[in-house]
């Protein structure tokens, strides 16, 4: 199967973070893969030791950290890096793209593009036109339309011990999503096809909120019950807040949909938990932040989100007071208790 | 009140191809027998390609039959052929014969059966340009409009047979129009044009021509074709015509391959992508794909035939049309009432015969109602500017490559899927030219905040209790709307500075004037004024519904929040 495929064009991964190096060794399977990273030193040690974060890299697996050569060689580039530097790092592919190119992103985050001298708390108002997914970041900044994400329940930790596993690709385009079929696909690895690319991107985005209250829960030392509570509750929540940001129902009922949010919010490794778990037992978000290599998604998706819901007159109970209990000052038992009290008892009405 | 452009820069344009005989639509018509089987064969092939086994193409026929028969029952029209009856019934007589059949008794029968159909369906749609009458159409509309203009303008005795104003002064062009006459040279032209009149077809026909563009061949709906006048003029200026009673598959492949092959021949092209007038007045936001699918399409093609660099490129170029006043309105925001208060069918109706045609086109060249179109940037299929040499350019300014786009693997691919993903973003970006290219009159505007004035203070009822309330309720006074009004318009200031619309230029000076301005020309012809002054000097109306239509045209720009 490989010899074939092989002698095709390579592919590039953009971003040597966890989740792209576990990437490109699965696409390394299927094809000859580009690996990008910013850093000299970790191409060197790819290079030497064949390992980067913890994680074998695959022989087919090539370190670049020349952009051009990236764009020129490979006709389908997969960008992984986080939210914050997603539009810097486009800027600079950008001038290498040509309308030919495929791209499909593995990033859940959103990018937010204020007016100059605004902040999120001092902006009156957020809609949508200011909340971009990261396929819009693409087109903003490149020639590129073919473009895709890859959303679902992949830690990559268990992608890397070779676990079953599943991953959704979307796209506008069915060329796209073949292709990301065709790359990705292995004996452990499933790939499901969606056409709602923004609506599974959302998905992605929006289950980070419920990560933190999950772990908050935790935090406070309750069980499943709470957690069965949490989790359906927050999959209603996420597809009115999807629907109003231009995401179909469906979506949120998928694999990169509830598949996501149970896997996250069953993950205490994750930064998102971690984040609840240490509000739970008394810390400050300053605290825990501070402390925190890594900013964690979810707390700017919160602040986000709350603002995008009170825009669009979106009923985002989960979110709203997770917003309350982060940046004011409600506590973590106050806003159970909170939620407990809610009257509005229709389990579903979104179908 | 006469309105007067300032900034009035029209000015006589010399055709851009010497004569007739090198017009591309000429050409096509020279050889309408051979391009009209190649329509056909290329068509026969699509409808071959979807519906691929026997049984599928018989249940096809069957179906198209069906709905044929239904039509011709149900909805027929003075333009229809008077021997559709009996063509249609043989047709069925046919498939009822074959189907009692086996496949080996007849092969290839339905194939046959298909031919005859989408045969007679080319020969229906294609359109008859003849040099001769289209220069007689071109003189008698020119002759006839000049003098209707100075008869009715200059109160002299004999000012009748005078020259002194011209339709020029009447119609403002505005916008990239050295740039449409560049890319009319350099490629292929499909023009998409906001749709509210029937009056637009031939307002754009004298348009192309005073542009001195060569003829473009029309995509005109056949309902236009019950008016005998209009039929006159359309079928002269290389019309072909688009039935939106037949929606069956081989008359949709069909059409969509007779634009699609005009296209590549290098024909002008142009067709309204709303498919219809817009009914609430409001400027299109859904377009309909399939016949700007054919621009894409056809783009395709000519890199995939062509092996050179010069490919000839098609140029998408969207225009607007305002107008102070559509003759239609009423009848137009009816339906789309009865549309939105109930999901229901409404047949297309034309109330206005030739009689009423002209005497509409005499109380706007007698009266002051002038006209406006704007022409927009040139795009090329994808909906990328392209700059005066017909590039494609990106948001930067870099140039593409279009054939780019349509590459996999280094070469051209054929991916229907990927094609409608196009189209579709096309349609929006054209869209969005729209609302940034149209322009803002006085009366609009006045229409606008009007009803916006009077629906926020009904805000508990819904749109079809506010429009059912009596006119006499209701009065804005004066100064309260002056006031509105300027704030209003500041923020359609801001908007144009923001690159997001135009404005007319007797918009701006005395908010007074120009609110005066508005008055006298929103909809003045209709038998109920929209809008109109009391005797104390407040402002009424004497039907909300037309109002509504006239106020809708501003929809898009959020506005709202500024009542």
């Amino acid at each position: 199967m490989t010899s074939k495929s092989l002698s095709e064009k390579p592919v590039g991964v953009v971003g040597a973070g966890n989740f792209g190096t576990v990437i490109a060794n699965i696409l390394a399977r299927n094809r000859k893969v580009f690996l990008y990273g910013r850093n000299e030193k970790m191409i060197m040690q790819i290079l030497d030791k064949r390992e980067n974060r913890g994680y074998k890299i695959h022989k087919n697996v090539t370190p670049i950290n020349d952009m051009a050569d990236l764009a020129g060689q490979c006709e389908v580039i997969f960008p992984m890096v986080p939210s914050e530097h997603f539009r810097a790092m486009m800027k600079k592919l950008s001038p290498h793209l040509h309308p030919y190119h495929i791209l499909i992103h593995g990033t859940k985050g959103f990018d937010i593009q204020l007016p100059k001298g605004e902040t999120l708390e001092s902006i009156q108002y957020l809609d949508r036109s200011q909340v971009r997914t990261m396929s819009e970041v693409i087109q903003d900044e490149s020639v590129v339309v073919r473009v895709g994400c890859l959303a679902g329940p992949n830690l990559a930790r268990e992608l890397a011990q070779r676990q079953p596993g599943a991953t959704v690709v979307a796209s506008h385009f069915n060329e796209v999503i073949q292709t990301g079929k065709r790359l990705l696909r292995n004996d452990r690895f499933q790939v499901y096809e969606n056409n709602d690319l923004v609506g599974v991107e959302i998905a992605g985005v929006l289950k980070n909120i419920i990560a933190i209250a999950s772990g908050a829960l935790s935090g406070l030392g309750y069980g499943e019950n709470a957690r069965g509570l949490l989790i359906s509750r927050g999959a209603v929540e996420m597809v009115y807040l999807g629907r109003a940001l231009g995401g179909n129902t469906k979506a949120f009922l998928g694999v990169a949909g509830i598949g996501d949010l149970v896997t996250t919010c069953n993950s205490p490794m994750s930064r998102n938990f971690t984040v609840g778990y240490r509000l739970a037992k008394g810390e400050t978000l300053k605290e825990i932040l501070d402390d925190m290599e890594e900013v964690a998604e979810g707390v700017n998706t919160v602040r986000i989100a709350k603002k995008c819901a009170d825009f669009y007159n979106v009923r985002a109970l989960i979110t709203s007071t997770l917003y309350k209990v982060l940046f004011e000052d409600m506590t973590v038992p106050q806003a159970v208790q909170y939620l407990m009290r809610n009257p509005l008892n229709v389990d579903i009405d979104f179908l | 009140m006469e309105i007067v452009e300032k900034k009035n820069k029209n000015k006589l344009y010399k055709p851009i191809h010497e004569g007739i005989a090198d017009w591309p639509v000429y050409q096509l018509s020279k050889n309408r027998k051979e391009f009209l089987d190649e329509v056909a064969q290329k068509a026969i092939q699509r409808i071959l390609q979807l519906r691929p086994s026997r049984k599928l193409l018989i249940d096809e026929l069957e179906t198209t039959v069906y709905r044929e028969q239904n039509r011709m029952k149900r909805n027929r029209w003075r333009v229809d052929p008077k021997d559709e009856n009996k063509f249609w019934a043989k047709i069925k007589d046919e498939l009822v014969e074959l189907s009692a059949r086996t496949p080996d008794e007849s092969p290839g029968k339905e194939e046959e059966i298909l031919k005859l159909i989408v045969l007679r369906y080319a020969h229906e749609i294609a359109g008859n340009f003849k040099p001769s009458s289209y220069r007689f159409a071109r003189e008698v509309t020119q002759f006839w409009f000049a003098r209707l203009l100075n008869g009715a303008r200059v109160k002299k005795f004999g000012a009748f047979f005078r020259s002194r104003y011209t339709l020029r002064d009447k119609i403002h062009i505005v916008g990239k129009v050295k740039m449409l006459r560049r890319l009319a040279r350099k490629g292929t032209v499909v023009m998409v044009p906001t749709h509210f009149s029937n009056l637009d077809s031939i307002l754009i026909g004298w348009v192309i021509h005073a542009l001195g563009l060569p003829a473009f061949i029309y995509g005109a709906g056949l309902n236009l074709f019950n008016i005998k006048i209009f039929a006159y003029f359309m079928n002269s200026l290389g019309a072909y015509k688009v039935d939106r009673r037949k929606k069956n598959l081989p008359y949709f492949e069909t059409l969509k391959m007779y634009s699609n092959l005009a296209i590549q021949k290098g024909a002008h092209s142009l067709f309204f992508p709303g498919g219809t007038r817009s009914r609430s007045g409001s400027i299109e936001k859904q377009l309909k794909l399939g016949l700007l699918s054919t621009a894409v399409e056809a783009q395709r093609n000519l890199y995939l035939e062509t092996s050179s660099s010069d490919v000839r490129k098609i140029f998408v170029v969207p225009v607007t049309l305002n107008y102070h006043f559509v003759l239609e309105a009423p009848d137009l925001i009816e339906d789309y009432l009865q549309v939105k208060g109930q999901d229901r069918y409404f047949p297309e109706q034309d109330n206005y015969g030739s009689f009423q045609l002209i005497r509409y086109l005499f109380k706007f060249f007698t009266k002051g109602s002038n006209i406006s179109v704007s022409i927009g940037r040139g795009l090329d299929v994808l909906g990328n500017y392209v700059n005066d040499e017909g590039e494609s350019i990106d948001a930067k300014g870099s140039v593409i490559d279009t054939r780019d786009y349509f590459l996999s693997n280094n070469s051209i691919t054929v991916d229907k899927q990927r094609e409608d993903v196009y189209t579709r973003m096309l349609s929006q970006k054209i869209v969005s030219e729209y609302h940034r290219i149209n322009r803002v009159f006085a009366s609009h505007l006045v229409a606008f905040v009007a009803f916006e004035m009077w629906q926020r203070k009904h805000s508990k009822l819904d749109l079809f209790s506010f429009l059912r309330l009596p006119e006499e309720d209701l009065e804005i006074p004066y100064a309260e709307f002056c006031e509105t009004f300027k704030r209003v318009r500041k923020e359609i200031y801001n908007l144009k500075d923001a690159g997001k619309v135009y404005y007319a230029t007797h918009l701006k000076g005395e908010a007074d004037l120009v609110i005066q301005r508005g008055l006298d020309n929103v909809g003045t012809f209709h038998l109920k004024r929209p809008l109109l002054k009391n005797k104390k000097g407040n402002i009424i109306t004497r039907d909300l519904n037309t109002l509504y239509y006239y106020h809708n045209r501003l929809v898009g720009y959020d506005l709202e929040k500024f009542i």
